[in-house]
């Protein structure tokens, strides 16, 4: 029989100790802020590769970084989409008008016109750049901070609040929190609240048209910390395995609530080189330069809609504001960051582009940003008279019930009496809506 | 053959009485679906070229193409979540989760995105996916080849729960399920795939078409979900049961010469109310006979319902037979199993009160 260690010595104990790496980040509350680590390759450096091209070879393209917009305000290199400058006026218009739309309805908020909201402040050219190099019928899978492709695809204002204020003009009658929006006629789909659902169904639905030999594609959106999910792998390995007309679109904004994106695995690796592993053709793109988010998505498109394959494109961003209504972010990161960001604010980049072209000036500026505010004013207090979240202005009651099945079955029916029953009890003078 | 239920197949012949075992009804149901909707594609782990660990989609793919019947990765979220996507561009998909026992990791997916599209869309997306899945023991499986969750999937809103306990029933019950506009699991009794299940696990098992019940016409045909069936009347007492323990209970009862309504749920959600009541107010007893755990199991729901509703109608307490609490055990199975015993002293309780 074989001895067993003897003595006192625990077993190993001639072994170095191990210890657990936590992520912390670089910079907490107080902190001076240095960004000098963070590569920023010039404007126009990075080749563009043929959107057909073998993710083998393109790997670079995980860990660079595509930018268009220089220091100098002017586009460079073969990213440089070459936009005419009526396409780049709309842009900017997008982007003012959904920070105009977020400064208002955070405010709302405040105000207690509703319960939460959540701003895109910083990332707006993820979503409306991107949005405007898809095709208008190109099915979309957001997460809950790309407010810009609603606004992009010219879906009304007015649902928009509606829904923010679950009032009885609210087509998802009141049923999501807010900003969870939906809009089928926009290519738009219901936006789910758990963290990358939608990333493996936007696999589902591209495999789908090109089992019908359809023409459209799809791309869904999820955040850097929200790649952590099982969902998001399974969305890669989908969309790799059928090569799936589709783009994933990971919005890198270094924060999801109070846990930097090392919580994600920032420390190690580019979110972009996840999809190398999978063989998925991946770029890595300043998200703070319109221009080169366009491009990428342009070139993503492409490769999709020539059944070349799916594309992870990461755009490094950086969440300008706190996750939303329900956090301080002066409690967890540095104020510092905000203004140290090297890569500025994509608004006044495109701004900046605008005017050095000579197609744009301060004035025009703004005057674009008052009437987008004014905008966002009057068709706020439009959707105030449907009413606002508890003030009683909402959807009727009975449609509690409904779109649980496509038919009510016997249990529901029951359960729905019995909520009339109480609503009766407690109005006895008469029910306040019809 | 002294089973009453036994005809001479070979002297009947033809169309209405050609007999299938419940693999190649559900073969059949899904065959029947892809030819007249184009929108239906098939898709699992082993399910394309293979036909299915369980042969459930033989010939399908070679019948219908690769793009519509296809294999997966080992990824139940990405199944579960692709089919939803399917669903929203218009597709009617029919996932296959190859055990029951593994369709955890697409749950979140279920629960929180296929049982609630309508519902969060305002029914401007749906969810119209049958996922398909072998589930519940007496296959010497062990832990991970024999569970029976389907009280998980019961308690989710928007969520319909269906399961045969025939070839007959599984037919017609995968067509109502993959033409049903709302997601359905569709749980398959594997232990009864190829012949109905006595209890006791030491006799050979009697293929189905000994039995009439493997009658399956040809083409298509419907079952609506949420009907029950009497699968034996008689008026001692009532038996609530679905899947393989239906035909265990009709065992035991024609063992013991107990005349029982044996009602045969074939969907759990939404459940037969007024099939269920109308016996129990007959019979006045209730047994109610699943394989799964007990405690929360949909064992509890029915016999809460029974005793809401037909109270005064009892003449004894509503009892449970079921699994033990315990994880599926390998060795141990027929221990675990709610067997003659078992179902047999409850009968003997019920029915001496």
């Amino acid at each position: 029989m074989a001895d067993r260690p003897q003595g006192t010595a625990k077993a190993g104990d001639n072994r170095p100790k191990l210890s657990l790496h936590v992520p912390e980040p670089k910079f907490r509350p107080g902190d001076a802020v240095d960004f000098s680590h963070i590569v920023v390759p010039e404007a126009g450096a990075q080749p563009r590769p043929d959107e057909t091209t073998d993710p083998k070879d393109m790997l670079d393209f995980a860990h660079g970084l595509i930018r268009v917009l220089g220091e100098d305000n002017k586009a460079h290199g073969p990213w440089d989409p070459k936009l005419d400058p009526e396409t780049l006026r709309k842009m900017l218009g997008h982007m003012a008008m959904t920070r105009a739309f977020d400064e208002r309805m955070f405010r709302g908020q405040r105000q207690g016109k509703t319960s939460f909201y959540m701003k895109c402040t910083g990332e707006e050219a993820t979503s409306v750049s991107a949005s405007m190099a898809l095709a208008a019928d190109d099915m979309v899978f957001p997460s809950y901070r790309q407010q810009g492709i609603l606004i992009q695809r010219g879906y009304p204002m007015i649902e928009m609040i509606n829904q923010i204020y679950s009032n009885k003009g609210d087509k998802l009658k009141g049923r999501q929190l807010p900003i969870m929006y939906s809009s089928k006629e926009h290519s738009f789909f219901t936006i789910s609240g758990n963290l990358a659902t939608q990333t493996p169904q936007a696999v589902g639905w591209a495999m789908a048209s090109a089992i019908k030999g359809d023409s459209r594609i799809a791309a869904t959106w999820v955040g850097e910390g929200s790649t952590a999910e099982g969902d998001f792998h399974s969305a890669c390995l989908f969309a790799t395995v059928y090569n799936a007309p589709v783009i994933l679109n990971v919005v890198n904004n270094q924060w999801a609530i109070s846990s930097f994106s090392g919580f994600a695995g920032a420390e190690r690796a580019t979110f972009a080189a996840r999809g190398v592993g999978y063989g998925i053709a991946s770029l890595r793109v300043d998200g703070n330069d319109p221009l080169a988010c366009y491009a990428a998505e342009q070139w993503a498109a492409n490769r999709a809609r020539a059944n070349a394959g799916p594309t992870l494109i990461e755009f490094f961003s950086y969440r300008a504001e706190g996750h939303s209504t329900s956090d301080d972010p002066s409690g967890y990161r540095s104020a510092q960051e905000r203004e140290e960001w090297p890569l500025g604010d994509p608004v006044m980049r495109l701004k900046n582009h605008l005017i050095e072209l000579g197609e744009w000036d301060e004035e025009r500026q703004e005057k674009m940003d008052l009437e987008a505010a004014e905008y966002v004013k009057k068709t706020t207090k439009e959707a105030e008279a449907n009413g606002i979240l508890g003030h009683g202005l909402h959807h009727p009651f009975r449609t509690m019930f409904e779109d649980v099945f496509e038919e009510l079955p016997w249990h529901l029916k029951e359960q729905s009496e019995q909520a009339i029953h109480e609503r009766k009890t407690k109005f006895p003078e008469g029910l306040p809506e019809a | 053959m002294s089973d009453t239920k036994t005809k001479d197949a070979s002297a009947t012949e033809g169309q209405t009485d050609r007999r299938l075992n419940m693999i190649e009804a559900v073969n059949e149901a899904l065959d029947v679906m892809m030819e007249r909707d184009p929108n239906t594609v098939i898709m699992g782990e082993d399910v394309g070229y293979f036909g299915g660990v369980f042969r459930c989609t033989a010939g399908l793919q070679e019948k219908y193409g690769k793009t519509r019947v296809f294999d997966t990765p080992i990824s139940e979220c990405g199944i579960i979540a692709a089919a939803v996507g399917m669903g929203a561009y218009g597709l009617r998909p029919v996932p296959e989760i190859q055990f029951a026992d593994y369709i955890y990791p697409g749950l979140d997916q279920l629960i929180s995105e296929a049982a609630r599209l309508r519902y969060r869309s305002a029914a401007e997306y749906t969810a119209p996916i049958t996922v398909r899945s072998p589930f519940g023991g007496g296959i010497f499986g062990g832990q991970t080849h024999s569970q029976s969750p389907e009280a998980i999937f019961a308690h989710v809103s928007g969520l319909k729960t269906v399961i045969p306990a025939t070839p007959y029933d599984a037919k017609g019950l995968l067509i109502s399920a993959i033409e049903d506009n709302d997601p359905v699991i569709f749980f398959e009794p594997k232990r009864i795939y190829n012949g109905p299940f006595s209890g006791y696990y030491d006799k050979p098992v009697e293929p189905w078409k000994r039995f009439e019940a493997s009658i399956v016409p040809e083409g298509y045909y419907n079952i609506p979900l949420g009907k029950a069936r009497y699968a034996t009347k008689g008026d001692e007492l009532t038996i609530l049961a679905y899947g393989t323990m239906v035909h265990v209970v009709e065992a035991i009862c024609r063992e013991k010469g107990v005349e029982a309504d044996i009602v045969d749920l074939r969907t759990i959600v939404p459940v037969d109310i007024e099939t269920i009541e109308e016996s129990v107010r007959k019979t006045g007893r209730c047994l109610i006979v699943h394989e799964a755990t007990r405690t929360a199991g949909f064992g509890a729901e029915l016999s809460a319902l029974v005793t809401e509703r037909c109270f005064y109608h009892l003449e004894a307490p509503v009892l449970r037979v079921t699994g033990f609490d315990t994880p599926y055990p390998h060795s141990l199975e027929w221990a675990y199993f709610p067997g003659p015993i078992r179902i047999g002293e409850a009968l003997d309780k019920i029915l001496s009160e």
